[in-house]
């Protein structure tokens, strides 16, 4: 039998790290179980000539294709838009865009302010400081002062316009619309042991030079340093509880697939929006029949991705391709509620530099803009390097029936039963990525773009991963309280993007995060009566 | 032993008959096509997890062409590729992607595309900083957050 430990955390991701770093002033012994394990940055796609083409194999974003042992399958065969991640010390920030915008204020009043979905149980004042202390820990880049996002102090100036920026920001300029440089995890110059951004371009699947703000490299670094245990290739089967309904500890499989037990006094889950319920429905038990935490009946109901209606074409002038950060510029035109638009709540845009050379071939040649046979090269020519895209990160609305259940039949490779996805868009839904595209369009016509291709909404761009264990202060209606912790097991708490109530229309890796710093530091003013 | 995914030499014409029909060398542009031997070594090397899709559309193709596509007349060549192209599914696709993925990493393409023989680390890439007076209009229109009550 193993000692028990203080505090036990599933998950060393974005909101895992976090929520460690944070504790580790209370010198409790923490440990981390994470069912991945160290990155290696020699190994990443742009440290090889190969790069592009591992973004189609081992570095896919999804897990089903990139099938690691430290992957687990997910059926989203009842889903167009299919489930994206990452499963390593550092999680899915390993992979994602770095793009750093946060929920707006109004974004935690949706039923007070439009009549649909619910408030959050807290505001955006509650966050503000965890966002700035976020923002320090991870470094970020930005140009503070837009007048359409919530105030923020980046620690580095915005990433460089570039090519691609200029003639956005003209032709943004031209239809008299919002647009603002992004802010980014990106670094623009040395931060905290971090080399500044060198544009190597494929930032998605990890950056080779550290740039870009993963938590194996911000957060996790402090964590051990401040004495938090961080166990690799630990996989989590279960949550078990005992006759009082507290949780004890947690069943997991070692590195060489042995089962352990790790009892624990406090359990914090950080597996984020499919992970987290998949792991509730797994610990089900006769004293909890429907899984742990699930006397709502909400656990992995409510699920909320962004879907992203894409829109992208060719200008005449160079682009940036592949030799920038994809993302650099973000627009507010269109965040928030506007009846006469059909539909309510709104959207986010990012704007795209361009792609590399096969990503373009293969895209290309897929829509049919590329032809095989003669033509092919001087059409490949007109391509490649000219491409511009707009990216609508449309306001997903909780419905209780898109929901994560467990799947009958598939399982990981320890046997454990996998996620299964049932999840359509909603009329709201396609109405705000129809408004998109057509203001997409506009955009691109006006910085002079032809050969115009969509992608609504784009298929393997289930990043984001919400509301399928909610917040809230009626335990009829939500998984947990408005500090994180379950409402049935009073020494449970969960801090990553299960939890949102709402969506909002932008990348919510910066709101995951402020909330899991937000719930530690509410752990660390209850210590006295935490189980109360 | 050749491995379950190996390809039969009758594939590997195949193989290299619709790489060039995708991609056929250029004089213009002074670039080989996707049946360069070169080219298609490395398609060959680097098969690994797509070589399951890549036989099963080789398998495909050589039902829909029912003899070598290289012994078909040009106009029953070009019908084939097509319906190739537009029944094949996921595996059509993967050996289209396959092609191009070698293709454009080889040097004599890169090279006439203008673009660095060369991995984006360690060197990367320089990028323009950009005229930020083109913000001047948006600071001026200015706007404000919505209220939260």
């Amino acid at each position: 039998m193993k000692d028990p430990v203080d505090v036990l955390i599933i998950g060393a991701g974005a909101s895992g790290a976090a929520v460690a770093w944070s504790l580790a002033e209370t010198k409790m012994h923490i440990l981390c179980l994470e069912q991945g394990g160290w990155m290696n940055p020699a190994e990443y796609p742009s440290t090889g000539r190969d790069w592009e083409a591992k973004f189609y194999g081992e570095w896919s974003s999804s897990p089903n294709v990139r099938g690691r042992p430290e992957d687990y399958p997910i059926n989203d065969d009842n889903s167009p838009i299919k489930v994206v991640n990452y499963n390593a010390v550092g999680g899915s920030t390993v992979m994602y865009t770095a793009h750093w915008p946060r929920l707006h204020p109004s974004d935690f009043k949706v039923r007070t302010l439009d009549g649909v979905a619910d408030d959050w149980p807290i505001d955006y004042d509650a966050l503000t400081p965890f966002f700035e202390e976020n923002d320090r820990m991870m470094g970020t880049s930005g140009l503070s002062g837009d007048p359409l996002s919530p105030l923020t102090h980046p620690p580095m100036p915005q990433q460089p316009m570039g090519l691609s920026g200029a003639i956005i920001g003209k032709a943004m300029n031209k239809l008299g619309w919002h647009w603002w440089p992004s802010d980014t995890t990106v670094a623009t110059m040395d931060y905290e042991g971090r080399a500044r951004c060198i544009n190597l371009g494929h930032c998605t699947p990890a950056c080779a030079q550290g740039a870009k703000s993963s938590t194996d490299i911000t957060y996790w670094p402090h964590a051990v340093r401040a004495g938090v245990e961080l166990r690799t290739h630990c996989r989590v089967r279960e949550i078990t509880t005992d006759e009082s309904g507290m949780a004890t500890g947690v069943v997991y499989y070692d590195k060489d697939g042995a089962e352990q037990f790790q009892p624990a006094h406090v359990v914090i889950i950080a597996c984020n929006g499919v992970g987290t319920p998949r792991l509730l429905l797994n610990s089900a038990s006769n004293r909890f029949p429907n899984g742990l935490a699930n006397s709502s009946g909400l656990v992995g109901k409510n699920l909320m991705f962004h879907p992203y209606a894409q829109i992208y074409g060719y200008v005449k002038e160079p682009t940036d391709s592949n030799r920038a950060p994809p993302t650099c510029l973000w627009s507010k035109e269109w965040y928030d509620t506007d009846l006469s638009r059909g539909f309510v709540r709104g959207y986010g845009v990012q704007f795209v530099r361009g792609a590399g050379p096969v990503f373009e071939a293969v895209v290309s040649e897929q829509k049919g803009i590329l032809p095989w046979g003669a033509d092919h090269h001087r059409v490949f020519r007109k391509l490649n390097g000219h491409r511009l895209g707009f990216s609508a990160i449309c306001e997903d609305l909780p419905e209780e029936h898109n929901q994560v259940t467990l799947d009958p039949v598939l399982k990981d490779g320890h046997g454990i039963p996998a996620p299964k996805i049932n999840y359509t868009i909603s009329e709201n839904s396609r109405k705000m990525m129809e408004h998109a595209l057509a203001h997409g369009r506009e955009i691109l016509e006006t910085a002079g773009a032809s050969d115009i291709c969509v992608n609504s909404p784009i298929p393997w761009g289930g990043w984001h991963l919400l509301g399928t264990a909610r917040m809230g202060t009626d335990p009829e209606r939500s998984v947990v309280n408005e500090w994180g912790r379950t409402h049935d097991v009073k020494n449970l708490f969960i801090v990553d993007g299960s939890i949102f109530v709402t969506s909002g229309g932008v990348n919510p890796t910066s709101t995951i995060q402020a909330l899991a710093l937000y719930i530690a530091d509410q752990m660390k003013q209850r210590l006295a009566n935490l189980f109360d | 032993m050749p491995d379950q995914f190996s390809l039969s030499p009758r594939q590997r014409d195949d193989l290299r008959a619709i790489a060039a029909m995708i991609v056929p060398a250029s004089d213009e542009y002074k670039v080989p096509g996707a049946d360069d031997p070169a080219i298609q070594a490395d398609m060959l090397a680097t098969l690994g997890r797509d070589a399951k899709l890549v036989v099963a559309a080789l398998d495909y193709l050589a039902r829909l062409a029912g003899q070598p596509l290289t012994e078909l007349d040009a106009a029953k060549r070009d019908a084939v590729a097509q319906e190739f192209r537009s029944s094949g599914g996921a595996a059509a696709a993967t050996l289209v992607r396959v092609v191009l993925q070698c293709y454009y990493r080889d040097d004599r393409v890169l090279r006439s595309l203008g673009l660095e023989l060369r991995a984006p680390f360690p060197k990367g890439y320089v990028l323009p900083d950009g005229d930020w007076s083109l913000l001047d209009p948006v600071k001026a229109r200015a706007g404000t957050l919505r209220r939260v009550p």
